[in-house]
């Protein structure tokens, strides 16, 4: 069990929750299990997610494991210029 | 890949060394060859049709005069191409914005394109083709578009992040929010409060080379193209299923590029070469003219802010707002939520709260532009943070030192820090002689900070050793900085070899596997950790070759400087093999010797500048001159410094132009009125002094040499310490960005 906090505009379609405590091994379970429990996520999800570990942030690697007691934050999917 | 914290106190031997970069004689003597430079037997010349209205339904296109003209070829609409209206949103916007199908959404996007024998045929072919316009109200100001009562851009766009759903649609298409704690709580318990709204204006990246392609379409279907860009293999997907090909049977090729900085990290025209090559069974040649590059390519947001912040007595930061409205052109975009997440994360704030309305305009799709939306924010936030030190009565450096963020902190936008370089950045600059030295009448001095995120992406990369002994990289991020020097520094490193036995090459998208566009500040980064692997891949078949040659266990075979060493007490004697003598004998070792890397980059550590500006002001005509500047960064490791110095004086250039000079000028037609390097003023030599940078190497613990982007962060503090220096030397707060002369006196008249 994880704790994720999600950012604003994901917590305002997760219904207003910020913090959500998810059964997850690796980015990818988190990913499936939030969209389980919240259908609502599913245009951001769509638009891209990325997930910081103790602030180093994960953008495409779905099998990065989330370790037990660490700070894991959901944000929007960036790219740069 | 981890850092390696041996590298602390390691001594490179190729890495962090100045080598004269592989493409710099042929870019010198003219033999580089750019997007425009290239010719097939046969080519074709494709011209492209734009609106001159900034909002309008396309009624009718008729396209026969122009396609009965004697040389004409090809002549495509939107009609020409598949109509994604029921599929993916995204790739529609794409589509549409490279061919308008059912309006017109600003001067200068396409409606037709032609292809024709020559130039000259191709432009009587453009005036022939008949086009008629239903004028629909337009808006083109960030502000008046985001009022209720603005005329309406795309019935379709309902605005998301707010809760409960709007039940009609409005040009704002996306609210975001970020950060924690009680921002009014805090607020009210602040000595001093700083509260402005500051706007800055829209401006172009102002690459100097212009968007520029060649599209073969074969009849059985395969087809090649040609291309000035930041990411050749993102072009041929968005190409590709564009068209609907296969992305197997479209190849394409990266020209050198003359600057991108996020304005060729979107198809344009490339579609549309394809889509007239196909047609007309012929290879097709499409140049932007610098009007179209304005008037139809990737200007950045123009920006509309609020920002209030409040601080106690002892100049501890204690609350901070901000609410930032972005322009994103006619297509929903999100930079405005890039924008609230940077504006504070240079700082330790314990409340923070900044909210993004992404708003469209009747102005060209915005595209990414270096660090895209920090710059603005950073204007914003920095100015008002410059204020508040005045208001708390202390030094502006010291202020941010007392508020910088550190590791541990909480930032901004939501994760902590890991270790960080905002502080370094800071003490730097307080004990940097810029600081210290005199400033005499009319001039004034002001510091800013910046951030950037940076990021990693997919990356491939083949390291091939010849039977010479000498080594051919072949990468998939586009080389906009000087990637190849920086490159083979790292493989020569890793092989234990010299620089000069490394050539480093841009693979075509058939030759090598997918590799995310360059930008981010991502192609150094993640290409280094690519080639680091590949390397060590290589490194094993070498051990595993000289055992062959030995005749001895490979477990007994290490790799040092280049050499094969064999270990123990029983293979001590035998003598070193060489990299150049393993090669020799690959033939009868097993065949070619290599090493590949199919990589995810992710980890890429934030990056943050802090810049110093001085600055003289005409109060009679509100002309300024730059008189001194200097850069402070956290590189992380600067794998080539020189590149790295380039890096931070290019994206420092860049910010001064903006902040003085440059801006999209509308008139109430809303026709782009200054489409050209004369009207659109950009800085040149002789306008700026020598810009002055130091290197501060902060590791990132997620890259094996502890490698930070660096293309990015330069660009964001800018603006604000312009800003700040022109603030101080006329003694009034600018709020508006460029602060040409007009805007000057203007404030001093206030």
């Amino acid at each position: 069990m994880v704790e994720v906090t999600l950012w604003g505009a994901l917590a305002a379609a997760a219904g207003g929750t910020s913090k959500v405590e998810i059964e997850a091994r690796n980015i990818r379970e988190l990913f499936k299990r939030l969209s389980e429990r919240f259908p609502g996520l599913a245009p951001l999800m769509d638009r891209g997610i990325a997930v910081a570990i103790d602030g180093t942030i994960y953008r495409d690697t779905w099998s990065k494991e989330l370790p037990a007691g660490a700070e894991i934050y959901l944000l929007p999917r960036l790219a740069g210029g | 890949m981890n850092f390696d914290p041996r590298h602390t106190t390691r001594s490179f031997s190729s890495v962090g060394t100045r080598p004269i970069r592989p493409d710099g004689i042929d870019k010198v003597t003219g033999r580089a060859r750019y997007g425009a430079d290239f010719n097939m037997p046969g080519q074709l010349v494709g011209r492209i049709l734009r609106s001159p209205h900034a909002h309008a339904v396309i009624r009718r296109i008729d396209t026969s005069k122009a396609e009965q003209l004697p040389g004409v070829k090809a002549v495509v609409t939107a009609a020409d191409l598949p109509d994604l209206t029921s599929g993916d949103a995204a790739m529609y916007d794409i589509l549409d914005n490279c061919m308008a199908r059912r309006k017109a959404l600003y001067d200068g996007h396409a409606v037709a394109a032609v292809a024709a024998i020559d130039a000259r045929t191709a432009r009587q072919a453009l005036k022939l083709i008949e086009v008629e316009y239903e004028l629909l109200p337009h808006v083109t100001d960030v502000d008046q578009a985001f009022a209720a009562d603005a005329p309406l851009i795309n019935d379709t766009i309902i605005t998301t992040g707010v809760d409960p759903k709007p039940d009609r649609a409005s040009n704002v298409s996306m609210r975001s929010q970020f950060g924690h704690g009680d921002v009014d709580a805090g607020m009210a318990k602040a000595d001093f409060v700083v509260e402005r709204t500051f706007k800055t204006e829209q401006t172009h990246q102002g690459y100097i080379e212009p968007h520029a392609c060649v599209a073969n379409v074969s009849p059985d279907g395969t087809a090649d193209l040609w291309v000035c860009t930041q990411g050749h293999f993102v072009y041929r997907q968005h190409c590709a299923q564009l068209l609907g090909m296969d992305a197997s049977k479209l190849r394409v090729t990266s020209s050198e590029i003359g600057g991108g900085f996020g304005g060729k990290t979107h198809v344009w025209a490339e579609p549309v070469a394809l889509a007239l090559s196909r047609k007309a069974g012929r290879p097709v040649k499409l140049v932007m003219t610098r009007d179209e590059v304005f008037r139809a390519t990737g200007p950045t947001s123009a920006t509309s802010i609020d920002v209030k912040i409040g601080a106690m007595k002892d100049g501890t930061i204690i609350a901070a707002d901000a609410t930032l409205r972005y322009s994103c052109g006619p297509y929903a975009g999100s930079w405005a939520e890039v924008g609230a997440m940077t504006a504070f994360a240079c700082y330790k704030l314990e409340n923070v709260r900044t909210v993004g309305y992404e708003v469209l305009v009747n102005r060209p799709k915005t595209a990414a532009y270096r660090a895209p939306s920090a710059p603005m924010a950073a204007f914003a936030v920095e100015s008002a943070i410059d204020e508040l030190a005045g208001k708390v009565g202390m030094d502006a450096v010291d202020f941010r030192i007392k508020n910088a963020a550190q590791e541990g902190t909480k930032a901004s936008y939501g994760p902590v820090y890991g270790p960080i370089g905002i502080g370094p950045t800071l003490e730097a600059v307080k004990n940097h002689p810029h600081m210290k030295a005199p400033l005499g009448k009319n001039q004034g001095r002001g510091m800013a900070c910046g951030f950037w995120f940076n990021f990693g992406g997919q990356t491939c990369t083949d390291l091939n050793i010849g039977m010479d002994g000498t080594v051919s990289l072949a990468v998939g991020t586009v080389d906009v900085g000087g990637s190849r020097a920086s490159l083979s520094l790292v493989a020569a490193e890793e092989l234990g070899i010299d620089y000069a036995q490394v050539r480093a090459v841009i693979a075509d998208t058939s030759s090598l596997g997918y590799n995310d566009m360059t930008d981010g500040s991502r192609g150094t980064f993640s290409s280094s950790m690519a080639t680091i692997s590949a390397a060590r891949n290589a490194i094993k078949v070498l051990r595993a070759r000289a055992a062959q040659m030995w005749d001895i266990p490979v477990e007994d075979v290490a790799w040092e400087k280049g050499h094969a060493v064999a270990k123990g007490e029983t293979h001590g004697n035998l003598p070193n093999l060489s990299l150049k003598e393993i090669a020799a004998a690959s033939g009868t070792t097993g065949g070619p010797i290599a090493g590949h890397s199919e990589i995810v980059a992710d980890g890429a550590g934030v990056s943050f500048a802090t810049h110093i500006c001085d600055i003289e002001v005409d109060p009679e005509t509100g002309a300024t001159r730059v008189l001194r500047y200097t850069v402070v960064q956290d590189a992380g490791k600067a794998v080539h410094p020189t590149y790295v110095e380039g890096q931070y004086q290019g994206g420092a250039a860049q910010g001064i132009g903006w902040a003085l000079n440059e801006e999209y000028i509308y008139g109430k037609d809303g026709r782009l009125q200054n489409a050209g390097f004369l009207d659109y003023r950009i800085p040149v030599c002789s306008d700026l002094p020598m810009i002055d940078t130091q290197i501060l190497e902060i590791p990132n613990p997620n890259h094996p040499y502890g490698v930070r982007g660096v293309g990015e962060t330069s660009i964001v503090p800018p603006l604000a310490a312009v800003a700040n220096a022109v603030s101080n030397a006329v003694g009034v707060r600018m709020q508006h960005i460029p602060m040409s002369p007009p805007r000057i006196l203007a404030a001093l008249e206030t």
